[in-house]
């Protein structure tokens, strides 16, 4: 590809930027430990949609209903 | 059966308030920074001075580290609307989906890509994109403030919704009353304003440690002065826009505002109390009302009910209360006629459940405006916790105050004004408790900025939703011990991420500026 296209500058920038980081290596191995973290063991083990689990699909207006009308 | 535990509330309540207050340790200094490193860089691209390019690379790194460690973390509050605020999270509908997807869309695409730019992109682009890129990531990022709090002013006042008694959903009716409700406005210029006055005592502390130390005198005592001029200009602007805010909840809020002034009895010329027992005439009827002898009415007024000067007769609570469960029984007998409804067939019965239908839909309207003191037992579930608001308030002002004598100083000290001052003395020669000072009123910064918060959402309880939706009533019917146990999961997950933030953060200060990011 010849090197003044756009689409090379791109690449360029983003492949020299990430082979020649220093403290954003640091910091990307945080990011992505806390996103593994967020994603992964939170969102599944920890923080599931309540309404999916405990309301049939398209009946969670009565499901809601019935927790908060009966106050 | 509606969740009535009051335990689940309250664990629920300390999560998303512990993941608030953590998520805000990150935003403030990533707007207040934004602005301080653009700053920088907009010297650079003027001045064309290497040193102007070295300092913009020492603050944009400093910038990337908190960026790194609060990205995502806002994230975690989402996941706990549909877990434990699950019933909320049905209520409020698109209203509060549709600003929290702008704004994961707008921080994706316009912070990842400008971000990318600005630390890849030195002697890869032109200076003139470089530097449109280095504002556009503070630009990006001050628009993602935006969106939540947007959300957020819609939850302190509902506007631009219909609530539909089929979906059990409110359902939006104008995009734009909600995207510039005046709340919305005056709470992000509020906001935003008091985050750059983090950036600015967060500029002026690293600065001092600089002097303190003796290093890179030249690099602290120039970025010095943009860190005090960028918080002063901040701490005047966040006093005027909290002019506004304070407005803002007399009118949507009032038991919010007697709540922060521990006012019990209200009336028109009331003074602003300082502590208890000193108080500035007339200070608080201006605050609310833009006039010194404006009506402000106490907790007491709001229970019993109260005359608005121009004539308006404000409920009494008891009276909210009887509306509320109107509302309620005639949605709930709305949606068992509607279930009727579908098992019969004959036309006459079907004529006579339509307009019983209509009967309970017009009694829904009539009384939705009070839908949420229908769930309220007790008068005083609607009177927030006084000392918490009281202190919390005057903890956020307090310390703005000092903030501003002593980012003015700092200033003043920078141009080196009062000359006689600083006719024998140099910034850079202080004894060491000058320089202690930024350090002690740094994290004294950041509990004000926690304290707003505090005064925001503390102050409308009972309420998710102002006079909408208690919290009671918006929490998923979960077991306490569950959400106890996730409370303390990020207590310890948040403490470590806060260490390894401090730790890498002071690292590279003590490394100082370099040629690269």
């Amino acid at each position: 590809m010849h090197k003044n296209t756009l689409i090379y500058r791109v690449f360029d920038l983003y492949y020299d930027g990430f082979r020649n980081m220093r403290l954003g290596r640091t910091l990307w191995l945080i990011i992505l430990v806390k996103l593994f973290v967020i994603f992964v063991v939170l969102k599944l083990f920890f923080f599931p949609d309540f309404l999916k689990q405990h309301a049939e699909k398209g009946k969670e207006a009565n499901y809601v209903a019935s927790q908060i009308l009966n106050p | 059966m509606l969740s009535t535990l009051a335990e689940t509330v309250d664990w629920s309540r300390a999560q998303f308030a512990l993941t608030a207050i953590y998520h805000w340790l990150f935003v403030p200094l990533t707007l207040g920074l934004a602005l301080i490193m653009g700053i920088m860089e907009t010297y650079y691209y003027r001045t064309k001075n290497p040193f102007w390019r070295r300092t913009a690379i020492f603050w944009q790194r400093l910038f990337g580290v908190n960026f790194a460690m609060g990205v995502a973390t806002g994230i975690i509050l989402e996941f706990e609307f549909g877990t434990n605020w699950s019933n909320y999270s049905w209520f409020v509908g698109d209203i509060f989906g549709a600003p929290l997807a702008i704004e994961g869309i707008v921080a994706f695409f316009m912070e990842s890509t400008f971000v990318a730019v600005m630390y890849f992109g030195w002697d890869k682009v032109s200076h003139g994109f470089h530097l449109t890129s280095t504002w556009l990531t503070g630009l990006g990022a001050t628009i993602s403030a935006w969106w939540i709090l947007v959300a957020n002013a819609w939850m302190q006042c509902p506007v631009g919704c219909e609530f539909n008694p089929d979906t059990m959903r409110n359902e939006m009716v104008s995009f734009a009353d909600v995207a510039l409700s005046p709340i919305a406005v005056s709470k992000f210029c509020h906001t935003v304003t008091s985050a750059w006055i983090i950036g600015g005592v967060f500029c002026v502390a690293v600065c001092c440690w600089y002097l303190m130390k003796k290093r890179e005198e030249e690099m602290a005592l120039k970025s010095m002065r943009i860190g005090a001029c960028v918080g002063l200009v901040a701490a005047v602007l966040t006093a005027a826009t909290g002019h506004k805010s304070a407005q803002d909840v007399a009118a949507a809020q009032p038991m919010k505002l007697a709540a922060m002034e521990a006012l019990y009895d209200g009336g028109r010329g009331q003074g602003l109390k300082l502590v208890e027992g000193i108080e500035v005439p007339y200070a608080l009827s201006f605050m609310a009302t833009n006039d010194i002898n404006g009506y402000v009415p106490g907790v007491n007024d709001i229970i019993n009910g109260y005359t608005t000067p121009d004539g308006r007769e404000e409920p009494s609570a008891e009276e909210k209360m009887i509306r509320g469960k109107l509302a309620i029984v005639a949605l709930s007998n709305y949606r068992k006629l509607c279930g009727f409804e579908r098992t019969m067939d004959e036309p006459q019965i079907q004529a006579n459940i339509a307009s019983s239908k209509e009967k309970q839909l017009a009694i829904l309207h009539e009384n939705f405006k009070y839908f949420g003191y229908g769930y309220i037992k007790d008068k005083s579930e609607l009177v927030p916790c006084v000392p918490v608001n009281f202190w919390a308030f005057r903890v956020m002002v307090g310390v703005g105050c000092l903030l501003i004598v002593f980012l003015a100083a700092v200033l003043a000290a920078s141009y080196g004004f009062p000359r006689k001052l600083w006719e024998k003395r140099s910034l850079t020669s202080l004894p060491k408790w000058h320089y202690w000072t930024a350090f002690v009123l740094l994290p004294l910064a950041y509990i004000a900025s926690e304290s707003g918060w505090l005064v925001a959402e503390f102050g409308r309880q009972p309420w998710t939703i102002q006079d909408m939706l208690p919290v009671g009533a918006s929490v998923s019917n979960l077991h306490s011990s569950s959400v106890m146990m996730t409370f303390f999961i990020f207590l310890v997950l948040f403490t470590v991420m806060l260490a390894v933030e401090v730790n890498i953060m002071v690292k590279q200060i003590k490394k100082g500026p370099g040629e690269r990011i």
